[in-house]
């Protein structure tokens, strides 16, 4: 599968900053993939994709999207990507179709008309159908400011995607929304997926939306301390863990030290099984059990892993 | 691609935002009356015979410059608003060049600042200012003329500041006194040896001229009222206006792009 995104050796130092807000990142995004950049605030999520997108000079490094290099040829990259930022660039004082309008000028998609009723029908067409899938089509019409969050979202996302980009930056894109809006906003992004096998770029401090991804990077103090499948991060990082408890603490302690199976602290013990399955350590221990638990990281204790690690 | 359809659609944008403010447009209106009409009308009855011109056409032609001048470089606080809303970014990610985006800034708050001056223009046909029919179609090229140098002299003093509140805590304090070293109420013919050299590098002063070189021409107060022929005043409109966009939009662009 070819490479969408190549990121080499990435840093970013803001005027006046004294340390680097990106700091050597390297990595590649495949065509139609699903990456998610994680991290937490101050991580470098947002610089790093403001960089990708060409609305900031690295200080060093390079960045190719789609064979344009961001730096020499920003204009070819541009052409390429669709954005959704973190805090919505809607203009909340035109309707939904004057920003999708003004959006599908500026890309150059229909030449410039000043009304609705003089744009091609081909336009209309695709506004009017857009409309009807956003469930917006009365308000389309109505300025921007009379929606609500999850709509404007949904409408960003929709004008995002007017200019047909190969791949789509998405800077945390469900901040502010509720539950239900955050739900409906990614079963569209699914579809829009599905369809147009846009590549998907995501940054996010929602762990439960980068576990949907096909590969995450963590990023933490600007610097990639992790990169893999959900899968791989959280079983380079965490193991399987057992929890078990008995009436008869000492003797349970002593078989388990005698399976090489070391533990802390006076009970329950968690067992780290290494490996092991938890079936093969049960057979093996013959104290009779009060409590018997099996513990399977997930991504946010892997997350919170390496994040905590970096942090000390 | 061409950035000329982009470059109207950030311009037309402007305008539509200007007809969907109904207080803005409401003292578009009040503006000419308040000064034209009240100021104009004052003046002429005080000292109108002294001074040997009608004082009503003076201030009509000083107003109209004063407000496309003003409206337009005033208009460019939008460029800051639009970063601080966040929609600048819209802009900025889109694959047209930076330059063409202020152009686009540029031409739309001309449009703003020339529909804005409309009623000032109306006003004085109903007080009777004397303008002939080919007066009038020859202040619309003077007008555009007079916005263009205005918005971008607004380019140039918003790239030197970053923030909304200090744009519209500073711009009146580079406005203010253009008002009198431009002549806009007062006649400027014999200025002081101290107000001379700050008077001829107030941009205001020559787009308020060229008007009046418009709007006396073949007129017996001509030499009273007008300070420069039109070509002169075309002439420094223009390098002014080449030197505030190129400065003012090399250093936005760098100021958005090397944070």
């Amino acid at each position: 599968m070819t490479n969408v995104i190549e990121v080499r050796d990435l840093v970013k130092r803001y005027r006046k900053a004294e340390k680097n807000a990106v700091d050597g990142v390297s990595f590649d995004v495949r065509a139609g993939e699903f990456f998610t950049l994680l991290g937490p605030n101050g991580a470098g999520k947002t610089t790093t994709i403001s960089i990708l997108t060409t609305t900031l000079r690295p200080t060093s490094g390079t960045v190719v999207i789609g064979g344009r290099d961001a730096t020499k040829d920003p204009a070819g990259v541009r052409r390429q990507v669709g954005i959704i930022f973190q805090k919505p660039s809607l203009d909340l004082n035109l309707t939904g179709e004057e920003n999708i309008r003004f959006h599908a000028m500026l890309y150059g998609l229909h030449p410039y008309r000043p009304f609705f009723s003089m744009m091609s029908r081909n336009y209309r067409e695709q506004v009017r159908e857009l409309a009807t899938v956003l469930g917006l089509r009365k308000e389309i019409f109505k300025p921007v400011k009379t929606l609500s969050g999850g709509m404007k979202r949904k409408l960003e996302i929709v004008r995002g995607l007017m200019h047909r980009p190969s791949v789509l930056f998405l800077d945390e894109p469900t901040a502010g929304l509720d539950a239900a809006s955050r739900r409906n906003l990614w079963d569209y992004l699914r579809e829009v997926r599905r369809k147009n096998e846009t590549t998907i770029f995501l940054t996010t401090h929602y762990l439960e939306e980068a576990e949907e991804a096909d590969r995450i990077c963590i990023l933490d103090q600007g610097k990639v301390v992790s990169l893999g499948t959900p899968t791989e991060i959280k079983s380079e990082l965490l193991q399987e863990t057992l929890i078990v408890d008995a009436a008869d603490r000492a003797q349970l302690r002593r078989e388990l030290e005698d399976l090489r199976l070391l533990v802390d602290g006076e009970g329950p013990f968690e067992v780290n099984l290494n490996g092991a399955s938890a079936h093969q350590v049960i057979r093996s221990i013959r104290t009779p059990l009060t409590t018997l638990e099996t513990h399977s990281p997930t991504l946010e204790d892997a997350y919170l892993g390496i994040v905590g690690t970096v942090m000390e | 691609m061409s950035d000329l359809g982009p470059t109207l659609a950030i311009a037309s944008r402007d305008v539509l935002k200007l007809f969907r403010d109904r207080p803005r447009l409401i003292f578009s209106f009040i503006f000419p009356l308040i000064f034209i009409g009240l100021m104009g009308g004052t003046l002429q009855g005080n000292l109108g015979r002294a001074a040997g011109f009608n004082f009503i056409g003076f201030i009509f032609t000083g107003v109209l410059g004063m407000t496309l001048f003003q409206s337009a470089a005033q208009g460019l606080i939008s460029l800051i608003q639009d970063r601080e809303t966040d929609f600048s970014q819209e802009m900025f990610v889109s694959p047209i060049s930076r330059y063409s985006i202020v152009f686009g800034k540029i031409l739309g708050e001309t449009g703003v600042a020339f529909v804005q001056a409309i009623p000032t223009i109306g006003f004085a046909l109903l007080l009777r200012v004397q303008l002939s029919p080919l007066q009038v179609l020859l202040l619309v090229p003077a007008a555009i003329a007079a916005c263009l140098l205005g918005a971008s002299f607004g380019v140039a003093a918003m790239s030197l500041l970053n923030n909304q509140r200090a744009a519209q805590q500073i711009l009146p304090f580079l406005m203010f006194p253009q008002f009198f070293l431009a002549g806009i109420f007062n006649p400027i013919k014999v200025l002081p040896w101290y107000l001379t050299p700050f008077s001829l590098i107030a941009p205001m002063r020559y787009a308020v001229d060229l008007l009046r070189d418009v709007a006396y021409a073949g007129k017996p107060e001509y030499q009273k009222v007008v300070l420069f022929g039109p070509l002169t005043n075309v002439a420094v409109m223009a390098v002014m206006f080449g030197g505030f966009l190129v400065v003012g939009t090399v250093m936005f662009v760098r100021q958005e792009t090397n944070r």
